[in-house]
């Protein structure tokens, strides 16, 4: 379990970077994990040639979840809209470097899986004012 | 930690020979012995029941209710007398009450599209709680979307208990249709169904109970409740998975149109009318999981064997020696009656600074298998203010080392997260 929970996961769980939501956000994205409530939201600000210029995250979840959207926020400034869309989940995983059961791995890939979702600027489902009524 | 006398473990049951009869619980995961505490997801199954059904396969499979012969009458034979054997359990005046069908989510589909649809019309109020696993919320929440009706949520109080100053209140708006759970599968609150239903019925409403988490654990008795339908699913109570049952009053069901289509349903098909097969085939449209349910017929009888009451017994000294052990762990939350008073056997908890999914990894690497998640309960979640909890739920063969292993599990998980 020490191999699993190993020290930079807990340190980016309980501080997680770029947490918070994004003042001047151009792109968002929700997602949560329906098997367990997990939720997170991806906010890109892009500005010229399509290149991310901040990006945050806000959202609750495992540490593993949690963890993976923190290291993963930390490395795309300054990538391009087309370079978000081109990362794998392989990418993700080596991020975190622990093996991890199918049921983790949805938790691992969340983070990803809004990224995405901001940068090919997908509309959310059912849509903001459904999700508040 | 509490010292623990004997006084503290006593039980009714004969636990050890008990678990000598469930094959599985003898398993070891990852070189440690399992501590199977999901009980409330789904329950373990007794040799007596993997041998029923067996021996069906080895030696008379046939399709029920169709082949004159040998096998298929034996199999129909048992298959019917399973049905027998559950209308008993549950006190049913009449065994063609018992419907067969997949688990307690589809007996409560048939009733929203068969009842429902031919009775719930636009300005009709159907009064649910919010403790509702989403099997007995979403069916009803859909079918007053789309036929224009108002679905009324009663609350619960901070410890998790129905609040019965609003169900009465709700009461007023002359619902027809009052659906509610008997036992919380998330806080595992024990609902007072009885004077419930008589409140339903006295404002005029048709009554639904779900049973799923209560007709395993404790004497449920169908004419003392007075409730015109119930519903559970097998598999948390020793059966396998596609054995469920929705009971319903011979009066009420006979006017309902049947839900699905197809073959054992009818008595008579022209090209252009079809009529019905009597109660309960009306409802049991093509193949039923007959292995299923004779399996189900096998675990009522391995649940008779042992006693329910003496089953409820056990599961309450099992609470009786953990909650108080678990509410009294710095960081900790119990969800729920805080007391044994209207709880049983099921327990939600947060351990603060580390997720459910976590504690429920870390539970793993100790062969404690427990639920993380929203319990398919989310506005109940919702209700708690959390997305998801850590739950643990007991059942017969439960020991009250398996307690010991749960609190040193998290005694580890909070080591693991500094916290």
């Amino acid at each position: 379990m020490d191999d699993f929970y190993r020290e930079f996961i807990l340190d980016h769980y309980k501080n997680p970077h770029n947490f918070g939501e994004l003042e001047g956000a151009t792109h968002r994205y929700h997602d949560t994990n329906p098997l367990c409530g997990d939720e997170i939201t991806m906010y890109l600000k892009i500005g010229d040639g399509d290149r991310v210029e901040d990006v945050s995250f806000s959202g609750k979840g495992c540490a593993i979840s949690q963890a993976s959207a923190s290291i993963l926020t930390d490395e795309v400034r300054g990538k391009t809209l087309d370079e978000l869309r081109s990362l794998d989940r392989d990418h993700v995983l080596e991020n975190l470097g622990i093996t991890l059961t199918p049921a983790r791995l949805k938790c691992a890939l969340l983070s990803l899986k809004a990224l995405k979702g901001s940068a090919w600027g997908l509309h959310e489902w059912p849509g903001e004012e459904a999700q508040t009524s | 930690m509490a010292v623990t006398t004997q006084r503290d473990t006593r039980t009714p049951l004969d636990v050890e020979r008990i678990r000598a009869d469930f094959p599985v619980l003898s398993r070891t995961v990852h070189g440690k012995p399992l501590v199977y505490l999901d009980n409330a997801a789904t329950s373990q199954k007794p040799r007596q029941v993997i041998d029923a059904m067996s021996s069906v396969y080895e030696e008379h499979n046939a399709n029920i209710h169709r082949g004159v012969y040998e096998f298929s009458e034996r199999t129909t034979a048992l298959f019917e007398g399973a049905r027998e054997k559950v209308a008993k359990f549950i006190n049913a005046p009449q065994t063609r009450e018992v419907i067969f069908c997949r688990n307690a989510t589809e007996g409560l589909n048939l009733l929203a599209y068969s009842w429902g649809r031919e009775h719930i019309g636009a300005g009709d109020v159907i009064v649910t709680t919010v403790l509702e696993h989403h099997s007995n919320f979403v069916p009803w929440q859909q079918l007053a979307q789309q036929v224009g009706a108002k679905l009324v949520v009663v609350d619960i109080d901070d410890e998790g208990r129905l609040r019965r100053d609003q169900f009465t209140q709700a009461m007023t708006q002359r619902p027809k249709l009052v659906t509610i759970t008997q036992t919380s599968n998330g806080l595992g609150t024990v609902t007072p169904a009885k004077e419930l239903i008589a409140e339903a019925h006295a404002a005029g409403a048709i009554t639904v109970l779900d049973g799923a988490q209560s007709v395993p654990h404790a004497k449920v008795d169908v004419r003392d409740l007075d409730t015109d339908f119930l519903a559970f699913s097998g598999h948390k109570m020793l059966a396998p998975p596609g054995s469920g049952v929705l009971w319903g009053r011979a009066e009420l069901l006979t006017k309902m149109r049947p839900f699905l289509y197809g073959g054992d349903m009818i008595s008579r098909v022209a090209v252009d009318l079809t009529t019905w097969n009597d109660l309960p085939w009306k409802f049991e449209a093509g193949t039923s999981a007959y292995v299923d349910a004779i399996g189900l017929g096998a675990a009522v009888d391995y649940l008779d064997t042992v006693g329910i009451e003496r089953i409820h017994e056990h599961e309450c000294a099992l609470m009786a020696y953990l909650l108080p052990k678990l509410i009294a762990i710095p960081g900790v939350t119990v969800y729920g009656p805080k007391t044994l008073e209207d709880r049983v056997g099921v327990v939600s908890f947060d351990i603060a600074g580390v997720h459910p999914h976590d504690v429920a990894q870390i539970f793993d690497s100790e062969a404690i298998c427990v639920r993380a998640g929203h319990h398919c309960n989310q506005p109940l979640m919702t209700r708690l203010g959390t997305a998801a909890t850590t739950r643990a739920s007991f059942y017969l063969y439960n020991t009250f080392a398996e307690c010991d292993a749960l609190l040193s599990a998290i005694d580890r998980a909070k080591q693991v997260f500094k916290v």
